[in-house]
């Protein structure tokens, strides 16, 4: 057994008072989770502390919080591991992000997640005919789809996406993780609608900034990002799906940029993605950019001559990696149910 | 005031199963449910779903299995109806979207279960329940418009009429603490079972018993509720499952010689016997000092014996839990488990389509007792149970629907209710905690009511039940608001669990033989003469719970001593 400091952000709708924080102490063995830490306190002190929680083992999803700032499972979270990363001791539970508090640890999931997830057609459109027995498919692709399936909606991607944080729209790692569900399943009739649906959505797939907060928040090894870059390379390789937001061709641009360069050339970045410098659809952007360029030349984030003459080329072994890339005959996808983690795969420890 | 053809109270896989049949019957629907339906505890079953779809199979074959593993104590009626509807419910599972792992040449994998004579349980890596549960919400949401949804909505009571029939529920929108009456042509309770009574138990912290309690308050009979499951590989650290499918891919039970003693209780099934059988051996291998770990009071579950690739595939939850939850990698070294509190066999007494006694009240799943699971359910075939009879259930109720009028529930029961919740608040701060009741609860019927019992445990475990009804009637709680107020739905949750405690006290005291779940010390041996019967427990007018019998159904399998 062992002490620990929890301390809670709590709210209560109905004071009208701000959030405040409130702490108590547990004892609890260490390898005990956050969760276990906070129903001790609910249990012994205070019932009145807010917190959904049902199955304690990782799988229900209800329990999304921020431990230290970060989010995840309050069950999934050890008190040690959590006190290790607190900033003072004392460990930091607050409600997850990107959601409306409803009353302390519980947020309003419909309003932003379920939303979201209802607006990616959230379920199969059978290819037909329907066969009498089973569809007859690929066993590695169900497998494949086994990594979005494991996905239980807890929201902790949610909490932390970068992106929703300024574009509330943006439909979000965890719809959009879902929608590769459906996507990389070979029983479903609409791969291609529902990927020319979410690259022309203005919040859609090439909304996501590749920040990985999504990767590291998500308790599951679901890897969201993950998702969200295959139904993009799904989307401009299988289906040459050249969208209207142009995320398509930007990503190429960036590709053949870091190709010719090594390292990212912004000044020809932009004009690139719209097709180059002197073609029609590249004035009107570098247009509207110019009050971004002039701003970074003034904090000089870039030098005139570094931003047009960008001095770098890319050394072989970037072509290397271009060239083992693009020679294989398919794409490698990694997926954690196939390939396991480093971890996973380190030799056994040999008994001396 | 919100009227339905049919109020499903519980959105797990009965509920959601039962709303999505009434409705594609024309009926109107809505389910309720006291978490978001993801949450529903469904989505904890990790193993499989049992079904004789492979060609060399039959589902005669799966009865007979399911009728021994239930030791003759279920109905045969109602085995050989989930048996002979199970291949067609998992192939519509199937064209819905479940992402079900296949064989080499594209067809439906199966694994090798508990007490199943041939590979049948068709799964999805280990987290199956879950994948049934989200790809069934799929098609809730799909079909939204025909079912509407009351998420995070707590029932506190049954309505009936003045006939006897149910006609609603009254209901609490925790929310915003509001209290409204359902009206509704037919009610389906599918909200699950009582694992919360028990201390440790794999149940989820929802499974208070809620709709188990609130039948038998409304008179309908409970049955079988002596058979309780303690599933043979639960970790010894907190109680959380271990999938049986990891004995199913392979894994061995060794104890503190690295003997894998099932060869002396089920040389032919080993490991794969009923669960019963195996968690009796384990507790016996225990108990006579052979258990591993510090205090003795674990066994060894060796998964290291299945090809690394195939754990990682196949048993990738449990190499997480293993790794998050005890610091093992279940992939190098073996894991230390003991039987656990996992599954109540008995509940509300229904009908094959899941009718109770009480004209218009239905029940399917866990809460539900047909009786398919006897004295012991096999492995996967909870999942089976409750997506056969809640389609079933919903179906039926549907067709009930279009003969009659829309009853009006009235508010009585409504404004009787709001006072109970006010008194709860209201209560002074002298009682005890709801948690410590809870608590004592827990680990009481743990202690006596679990793998082994006698008569002088269990009459102690009786008493102590009736001591903390009358403690539960003054335990105060602290939380005084209405929006998300769990503490006052704690009390009421609390008063659920007692009640199906209880009932499972009284029926086990009844019991005097050894048969499935129940083993009794003091009569060891199973006794067709006078026991093979169900246990119907009622409640009569003070909240005493009488005792009454009904037949076991025997359609073509006698019973015979039941070796694995």
């Amino acid at each position: 057994m062992a002490e620990f400091k929890l301390r809670i952000r709590r709210y209560d709708p109905e004071s009208g008072k701000p959030p405040y924080w409130d702490e108590h102490t547990v004892e609890l063995e260490p390898h005990r989770s956050v969760l276990e830490g906070l129903l001790q306190a609910k249990g012994t002190t205070d019932g009145s502390i807010g917190v959904r929680c049902s199955c304690r083992a990782a799988i229900c999803g209800s329990c999304g919080v921020r431990i230290n700032g970060r989010p995840g499972l309050a069950c999934h979270t050890h008190l040690d591991d959590a006190q290790y990363r607190a900033k003072d001791g004392v460990i930091e539970v607050e409600p997850m992000g990107n959601m409306p508090v409803i009353k302390d640890l519980i947020v309003d999931m419909d309003a932003v997640h379920w939303k979201k997830v209802q607006r990616v057609t959230p379920w199969l459109i059978n290819k037909e005919p329907v066969p009498e027995r089973e569809y007859i498919v690929p066993r590695e692709s169900m497998i494949d789809v086994t990594q979005s399936m494991a996905c239980i909606q807890c929201g902790a991607c949610v909490s932390d996406c970068l992106t929703l944080e300024v574009d509330p729209l943006f439909v979000g790692p965890a719809a959009l993780a879902k929608t590769y569900r459906f996507v990389g399943d070979p029983r479903d009739a609409a791969h291609e609608q529902r990927l020319k649906d979410l690259a022309e959505d203005p919040h859609g797939i090439y909304s996501c900034t590749h920040c990985f907060q999504c990767i590291e928040a998500c308790p599951k090894g679901v890897a969201p990002m993950s998702q969200i870059m295959r139904l993009r390379r799904i989307a401009g390789s299988d289906f040459a799906i050249n969208d209207r937001n142009n995320g398509y061709r930007h990503e190429h641009a960036y590709v053949e940029n870091i190709r010719r360069n090594g390292l990212l050339h912004e000044a020809d970045l932009l004009p690139d993605s719209y097709g180059g410098k002197f073609h029609p659809r590249a004035v009107p952007a570098l247009l509207s950019s110019l009050p971004a360029i002039s701003k970074a030349l003034l904090r000089r984030k870039v030098t005139p001559a570094k931003a047009l003459l960008h001095p770098h080329k890319a050394p072989d072994g970037v072509k290397r990696i271009y060239d083992i890339v693009e020679g294989r005959d398919e794409r490698i996808e990694l997926n954690l149910y196939i390939t396991g983690t480093d971890e996973d795969n380190a030799e056994p420890v040999v008994a001396s | 005031m919100p009227a339905h053809d049919i109020l499903i109270i519980g959105a797990g896989l009965a509920g959601q199963r039962a709303a999505l049949a009434a409705a594609r019957k024309g009926a109107t629907v809505a389910i309720m449910s006291k978490v978001h339906p993801v949450r529903s505890h469904s989505v904890a079953a990790a193993g499989g779903i049992n079904a004789a779809i492979s060609p060399a199979d039959d589902w005669r074959s799966h009865a007979y299995d399911t009728v021994k593993g239930s030791d003759f104590l279920g109905d045969q009626d109602a085995i050989e109806i989930m048996c002979r509807e199970a291949p067609d419910e998992v192939l519509h599972l199937e064209h819905i979207g479940v992402t079900f792992h296949r064989n080499e040449k594209g067809e439906m994998d199966l694994r090798a279960f508990g007490g199943a004579s041939m590979k049948r349980t068709a799964y999805v890596a280990d987290i199956t329940g879950q994948a049934l549960l989200h790809v069934l919400y799929e098609q809730l949401m799909k079909h939204h418009e025909v079912i509407d949804r009351y998420e995070e909505w707590f029932v506190t009571s049954l309505v009936l009429d003045d006939a006897g029939s149910c006609i609603g529920a009254v209901a609490r929108n925790i929310r915003d603490g509001h209290m409204e009456t359902f009206s509704a042509k037919n009610v389906i309770l599918a909200s699950g079972g009582a694992g919360q009574c028990f201390k440790p138990t794999t149940n989820a912290l929802i499974c208070t018993g809620d709709g188990i309690a609130q039948a038998y308050r409304a008179g309908a009979p409970l049955m079988d509720m002596e058979m309780i499951q303690y599933h043979p590989t639960t970790l010894v650290e907190n109680g959380f499952l271990i999938t049986e499918g990891a004995r199913g891919e392979g894994a061995h039970l060794l104890n503190a010689s690295g003997e894998r003693f099932m060869e002396k209780y089920a040389p032919n099934k080993m490991e794969l016997a009923s669960r019963d059988v195996v968690s009796r051996a384990e507790q016996t291998e225990i108990n006579e000092g052979r258990g591993v770990g510090p205090d003795g009071v674990g066994i060894y579950l060796d998964i290291t014996v299945v090809p690394k690739k195939r754990t990682l595939e196949a048993l990738r939850e449990i190499v997480n839990i293993g790794k998050d939850f005890a610091g093992v990698d279940i992939t190098r070294e073996p894991i230390m488990i003991r039987p656990g509190m996992h599954y109540i066999m008995g509940g509300v007494k229904t009908d094959v389509d899941g009718a109770t006694s009480i004209p218009g009240l239905y029940a399917a799943g866990e809460v539900a007792c047909v009786s398919v699971h006897g004295g012991n359910r096999l492995g996967a075939n909870s999942l089976l149970d409750t997506l056969i009879f809640g389609r079933r259930a919903g179906e039926h109720a549907a067709d009930r629907a279009t003969s009659m009028a829309m009853p009006q529930a009235g508010t009585g029961a409504q404004r009787h209710d709001e006072q109970l919740l006010g008194e709860i608040l209201a209560r002074p701060k002298t009682g005890r905690r709801i948690s410590e009741i809870k608590d004592e609860l827990g680990t009481t019927m743990n202690r006596y009511v679990a793998v082994y019992r006698e008569e002088e445990g269990l009459r102690t475990a009786h008493e102590t039940v009736r001591r903390l009804k009358d403690e539960a009637q003054t335990a105060y709680v602290d939380d005084k608001g209405t929006i998300f107020n769990q503490d006052v739905l704690g009390a009421v949750e609390l008063d659920y669990m007692l009640d199906c405690a209880e009932a499972i006290v009284v029926a086990a005291i009844e019991r005097k033989e050894s048969r499935g779940a129940q083993f009794r010390v003091d009569y060891p041996g199973r006794n067709d003469a006078e026991w093979l019967k169900h246990i119907d427990i009622s409640r009569d007018g003070d909240d005493t719970p009488a005792v009454s019998y009904s037949p076991v159904t025997i359609t073509q399998w006698q019973p015979e001593e039941r070796k694995y």
